[in-house]
């Protein structure tokens, strides 16, 4: 294949990869702190975008004439507040109380939650397919043959931009450093007088905020909004945080970019590569086959630390 | 004491013998939601083997069910005649293979397939494994999507139809009988052979628990370091444990397969691998009744409550309808149950028990 096509792949990559990073943080910081595979985190993203959605179609009724970038950015914000409070209260309703529950119980009502959000956004906004409009200028920019639109510029900044926000969080604020002292070891960190309450729920509302950040530029990316769109990510961003390390930060930003390039190249080589006998179908499976063959040769993901046998 | 047991195990076989005869006067359906339900148990019964006595959580039980059932629409419907010239030629007729050929034949593949996944995944523990096993799942879903061309085998999104239903003795189960001038409907045959499924798979299943391989199972659950060191080979332990699962799966994927007949990848969903999962876990993860209870209660109690719940959806219009209205009842019995009972609704005996987990 040609040199534009290539990087054409490499920009899409690096478009989703972005995504399953910002998603993947929020897996891998409540699995860093409780050990819980938070899976309605996906659902979070969702609504997050619809809600958004929501925002902009009231705002273009009733002030039609505000600026694109605004409505994104206005809707956005809302977005994180509502995926906060969402996150905030799913952490104390459905795992709070099953925090010294035998392990397999937080997960079946983390699945039983992650149904719940999807049933009740059905009821919400209908089961259709909603567009979510073209807010940003749709000017494609050349890249050595290839196009980036206005729209995968602002995902990657704001993806940076959310990161170095949180990297500062955690390594430079009296929270990041609570929360890191009981990722290490809760019990130690609570009787140097950090509150493993507090740290939990601000570790849920962070996430929540990441979450819903990618959910809405996903939505702006792919142009339409479903109750069902939530899943798909969620499980790439899971596949990505586990892939890089599953409860290290870094390993989780590594592991989503990394993933976003595999599934964009596979995707684009597959079919020449193989004569056309297997076809871009198959790009959901590359994210699952590159996860088995790492953890088969690296059980702790990438950068994950090697812990010992027992946990 | 003994004497109670016998006539409350008498009961319920009289009860479960039965039931189908007293629903199939109501309706059709109610045996059906009955024989959907006895499936479930025998998933659920399967995979209790892999997380509840080995302790492996598998988050792609479903690939097991989908191979059984992929296998039986091979074998039995005339996807393969149809699709390729060779094989038309060598059995004009089509196959159409008895129970004695495909409960072995689903059984044998789908517990090499449970071996196969399985070896790779040795090395991982607790969440990597699940996430993993799920991978499989997803493939084995992508494949069965997909595998329409360029040779088709699955016959892709559409699905294989017109799947014979199994014949017994010469027999066929989709045709209803006469005992004693009274009819009996072929969804009611189904369910005669599920229950006797069910019983032969459980059976099996208590005898495989208390045995030496069950008890290693359950040692290499609680530690496996420690169960290495008394000498447990872990490794094929492990294997047979995936082995052992699958192969329920693959039987139930069969009996599904010929129960619908039709098949398409979308019913083997990795949200179907969950609900699996779910129904172990909330009925009581490695206690047989538990996993039985868990199983009828998710698979079953929808259902009914899917055909009272019309007034309700009347009153709001429409806009609950009865397939939302189960999805919501079952996140909602999931929740709850787990939050007032978190070892599962009927769990097992406290001895031999894994500790609340300790992570720190």
């Amino acid at each position: 294949m040609d040199m534009p096509t290539f990087i054409q792949q490499i920009i899409n990559g690096l478009v989703l990869g972005s995504v399953y990073a910002l998603v993947a943080l929020g897996y891998t910081m409540v699995y860093g702190i409780i050990g819980l595979i938070n899976f309605a985190h996906g659902e979070v993203l969702m609504v997050g975008a619809l809600t958004s959605w929501s925002i902009i179609g009231l705002m273009q009724d009733a002030m039609p004439g505000t600026p694109g970038w605004l409505m994104l950015l206005v809707s956005m914000l809302i977005a994180c507040v509502v995926a906060a409070a969402l996150n905030f209260a799913i952490e104390k309703l459905a795992y709070k109380p099953l925090r010294n529950s035998p392990r397999l119980a937080p997960l079946i009502t983390a699945i039983g939650m992650s149904i719940l959000l999807q049933t009740l956004a059905m009821i919400i906004w209908k089961p259709n397919y909603k567009p979510f409009p073209t807010l940003l200028p749709n000017v494609p920019y050349d890249v050595g043959g290839a196009v980036i639109t206005f729209t995968q510029i602002m995902i990657l900044g704001t993806t940076a931009m959310s990161l170095a926000v949180l990297m500062w969080l955690v390594n430079y604020t009296r929270l990041g450093r609570a929360m890191r002292a009981t990722a290490e070891n809760p019990r130690v960190a609570a009787l140097m007088g950090v509150k493993p309450n507090v740290v939990i729920s601000a570790t849920f509302v962070i996430g929540a905020v990441l979450a819903a950040i990618a959910g809405v530029m996903w939505a702006a990316n792919y142009g339409t909004v479903q109750h069902t769109m939530g899943f798909l990510p969620g499980l790439k961003a899971f596949t990505a945080a586990v892939f890089g390390g599953i409860g290290n930060l870094a390993g989780a930003v590594v592991g989503g970019v990394l993933l976003g390039l595999i599934e964009s190249l596979g995707a684009g080589y597959i079919g020449p590569l193989t004569g056309g006998v297997l076809g871009s179908h198959y790009s959901d499976i590359f994210a699952f086959i590159v996860l088995i063959v790492v953890l088969t040769l690296r059980p702790s993901g990438l950068l994950g630390e090697r812990v010992a046998d027992r946990a | 004491m003994k004497h109670k047991k016998i006539v409350v195990f008498l009961l319920a076989a009289i009860g479960l013998l039965v039931l189908p005869l007293v629903l199939q006067g109501v309706g059709n359906a109610w045996v059906r939601i009955a024989d959907m339900a006895l499936l479930y148990v025998l998933l659920a019964v399967g995979l209790n083997i892999v997380v509840g006595y080995a302790g492996l959580l598998d988050l792609g039980y479903v690939a097991f069910f989908a191979i059984g059932a992929y296998m039986y629409g091979l074998l039995a419907s005339p996807h393969l005649t149809e699709s390729f010239e060779w094989f038309a030629a060598m059995f004009p007729n089509g196959l159409h293979s008895p129970i004695w050929v495909v409960i072995p034949v689903a059984a044998g593949l789908a517990a090499v397939f449970g071996v196969l996944l399985g070896a790779p995944t040795l090395r991982l523990r607790g969440d990597y494994l699940a996430i993993v096993t799920l991978g499989f799942g997803e493939i084995i879903r992508v494949f069965l999507n997909n595998l329409d061309h360029p040779v088709n085998i699955t016959n892709g999104p559409k699905g294989m139809g017109q799947i014979d239903s199994l014949s017994f003795f010469g027999h066929s189960f989709g045709k209803s009988i006469e005992v004693a001038g009274y009819e009996i409907n072929s969804v009611t045959l189904y369910y005669y052979l599920f229950l006797t499924l069910v019983v032969v798979s459980v059976v099996i299943s208590h005898r495989l628990q208390l045995s030496r391989v069950g008890r290693a199972w359950m040692a290499i659950r609680e530690d496996e370091i420690a169960a290495k060191a008394m000498g447990i080979n872990t490794r094929n332990l492990k294997l047979s444990a995936f082995g052992m699962g699958a192969t329920f799966g693959g039987v139930s994927g069969a009996m599904f397969a010929s129960f619908q007949g039709f098949i398409s990848p979308e019913s083997f969903s990795l949200m179907e691998s969950v609900m699996i999962v779910a129904m172990v876990v909330l009925g009581g993860i490695g206690h047989l009744p538990g996993v039985i209870l868990g199983a009828v209660a998710l698979s079953a109690l929808p259902e009914v409550l899917r055909y009272v719940a019309a007034p309700l959806q009347s009153m709001t219009g429409g806009r609950l309808d009865a397939s939302i209205l189960r999805q919501l009842l079952i996140a909602l019995a999931m929740i709850s149950v787990m939050l007032l009972r978190p070892r599962g609704l009927w769990p097992a005996p406290e001895h031999g028990k894994s500790l609340p987990s300790t992570k720190s």
